[in-house]
């Protein structure tokens, strides 16, 4: 096997991590309250920017700002809920998937009026590891492992804990949950802080590689929706496999040729799969 | 009735003379309001019986980028190009509308995969970066003034040709709210299995109505590029236009056939007096307040400002509601 083709390969896995994890805080806000968030990527980029500004800006230990980011996009994940998704709970799902888009709108430019169109990236530079003749960046390994160690904090939170069970209660049948005692409200506020949390943290992961502009969301926001809704939307499990297959095609097709390409690719493949199946891929 | 057809007549004589009076700069804002109306139009024919695509900036896309390659790299005519662009445009939507429609692909899952082909058709254009200039833009060859090439140097004669586009469509907008289709369309919206029970055929009906919304809004595309003589990838395809398409006719009201073009009016002067009032010191500033406006939009007057108005003139005129799914 070709030693390159090896490291798109490993690369691809690295980026899929991330991939998931995103595709998970999303999962679950559909899931839960089933509603998709246009915005969830641009929501990523205001941690990456508070990651930027309290660590490059302010001077603060990394860790301090990781956290602080992390509560952050959790409150602000909280704060869309409650001003822009509640209002029109019960109207047609549509209208909350466009009232998310305006987010978008505003997020983006908001973020071009407080910090202009530069690129920024926090200037810190990982090693790289050599295994044999294959370069790993520590970077994307870091953020593949905290990826994982999340999503599994995260399955054993929504099992083990009294949230966590009425939050996948909910999920399965909104109207008895109410009869049990569980108020709906609570619920989904709890869900948006936790999606909210899982995008900080991979705002978090994410400010390591790439450099942050206020339209980074562009480019991996629809690729998220398409891997949620190949996962089947509001499936977890399906969303986090059918990250590492997007985050392969792209990593491989891109090696091949080029990364436009890839994504053309990418995109094309979830036109074609939906038509075969609907609900997601791993629908029985 | 009569006192109806004056206004309208007064209303179209003053549209006719403006050209003579106006400033250049204002008739190019004109010039780009009737444009844009035309496929916000374009895309209401469909969101209005609860479709809503999010693709639309691949067929305005595929409608801008088929004539201005031909004319650049074959000197084909945009008299043909423009024809054969809208014709491809309307092709990618049966490609896309029949498996959809076929596999009830509706709702979030509709928006998302026509999403999808927005990118595809975008991230194509930059992929082909030898022909299309990829992300730094195409020019289409100027030719001065012609109609051979469909470039005009003066603003009165786009001015002209953009009004006849939009009254063409606002006609054709007229003719489908007239026809049996429309009924039938109203009635998949409610419910597409009751309608499909009764004898409607969804299939037919949700393919005619999106080929044909497609289709102007691949000639639009093409008109803007004729107008701008500048293509970009990211203004004329892909998420971002197509989000743009949809909000201005959320805003403008899409249930009604003024609406989209009160939308694009409501945007293009915002847009514009605030780049106008805050300069180039505060580049974003236009869109947060436009991003906040939809916001509210959305969540206070889905109907948009002309559906809000007019419930407000006849309280107890049977509103249409808002489309589930």
């Amino acid at each position: 096997m070709d030693i390159y083709l090896l490291e798109a390969v490993i690369d691809g896995i690295l980026l899929g991590g991330v991939l998931a994890l995103l595709a998970l805080g999303l999962n679950l806000i559909f899931g839960v309250i089933d509603v998709v968030w246009i915005a969830y990527a641009d929501i990523v980029m205001c941690g990456m920017y508070a990651v930027y500004w309290l660590y490059a800006g302010f001077g603060w230990p990394l860790l301090l700002a990781c956290a602080v980011a992390i509560a952050g996009v959790a409150a602000l994940g909280v704060l869309v809920h409650i001003l822009i998704i509640a209002p029109i709970l019960s109207s047609a799902p549509i209208n909350q998937l466009l009232a998310t888009g305006g987010l978008l709108f505003f997020l983006q430019s908001f973020a071009t009026l407080l910090f202009g169109t530069d690129f920024r990236n926090l200037g810190i530079r990982l090693p790289i590891i050599e295994l044999g003749e294959i370069y790993i960046s520590t970077a994307r390994l870091l953020a593949f492992s905290i990826a994982l160690i999340g999503a599994i904090a995260l399955y054993f939170f929504l099992k083990r804990t009294f949230i966590g069970t009425a939050i996948r209660a909910i999920a399965q049948d909104r109207d008895i949950v109410g009869l049990m005692g569980v108020d709906q409200r609570r619920i989904y506020i709890a869900t948006s802080a936790i999606g909210g949390a899982l995008a900080g943290l991979a705002s978090c992961l994410l400010v390591l590689q790439y450099d942050v502009h206020p339209f980074i969301g562009n480019t991996f926001g629809p690729l998220i929706f398409m891997i949620c809704v190949l996962g089947g939307l509001g499936d977890m499990i399906g969303g986090f496999v059918a990250a590492f297959i997007i985050s392969q095609i792209i990593s491989i097709v891109g090696y091949y040729s080029n990364t436009e390409l890839a994504y053309v690719l990418a995109f094309a493949l979830f036109i074609a799969l939906m038509f075969v199946r609907p609900r997601g891929i791993f629908v029985r | 009735m009569n006192a109806r057809h004056a206004t309208l007549l007064a209303g179209l004589a003053i549209l006719l003379c403006l050209p003579y009076f106006t400033p250049t700069y204002f008739l190019h804002l004109l010039i780009q309001v009737l444009i844009w109306s035309f496929i916000f139009t374009a895309w209401s024919m469909m969101g209005r019986f609860g479709f809503v695509s999010l693709g639309h900036g691949a067929f305005m896309g595929v409608g801008a980028y088929v004539p201005a390659l031909l004319w650049n790299y074959y000197d084909v005519t945009p008299w043909a190009g423009i024809p054969l662009g809208v014709m491809l445009s309307a092709l990618l939507a049966l490609v896309i509308g029949y498996p959809c429609f076929r596999f009830r692909v509706v709702g979030h899952y509709f928006a998302l995969v026509t999403l999808a082909l927005s990118q595809v058709v975008m991230l194509s254009i930059v992929a082909a970066r030898d022909i299309t200039g990829g992300s730094l833009g195409f020019t289409p060859r100027a030719a001065g003034h012609s109609w051979y090439a469909l470039q005009f140097p003066e603003k009165s004669y786009f001015y002209f040709i953009a009004l006849v586009l939009w009254l063409g469509g606002l006609a054709v907008w007229g003719w489908i709210d007239r026809g049996i289709g429309r009924e039938a369309l109203d009635a998949i919206s409610e419910d597409e299995e009751a309608a499909s029970a009764i004898g409607i055929d969804v299939m037919r009906e949700k393919l005619r109505v999106t080929v044909i919304s497609a289709a102007l809004t691949a000639l639009g595309g093409a008109i803007y590029g004729q107008y701008f003589m500048y293509l970009n990838p990211e203004t004329v395809s892909g998420i971002s236009v197509s989000l743009q398409i949809v909000f201005a006719a959320i805003v403008g009201g899409m249930y009604d056939m003024l609406g989209p073009t009160v939308g694009a009016l409501v945007t293009i002067s915002l847009n514009e007096g605030l780049r106008v009032g805050f300069g180039t010191h505060f580049i974003g500033a236009a869109n947060t307040i436009y991003g906040i406006l939809l916001i509210l939009c959305i969540i206070f007057m889905p109907r948009g400002i002309v559906g809000t108005l007019q419930t407000m003139n006849m309280p107890r005129s049977p509103t249409k509601p808002v489309p589930t799914e």
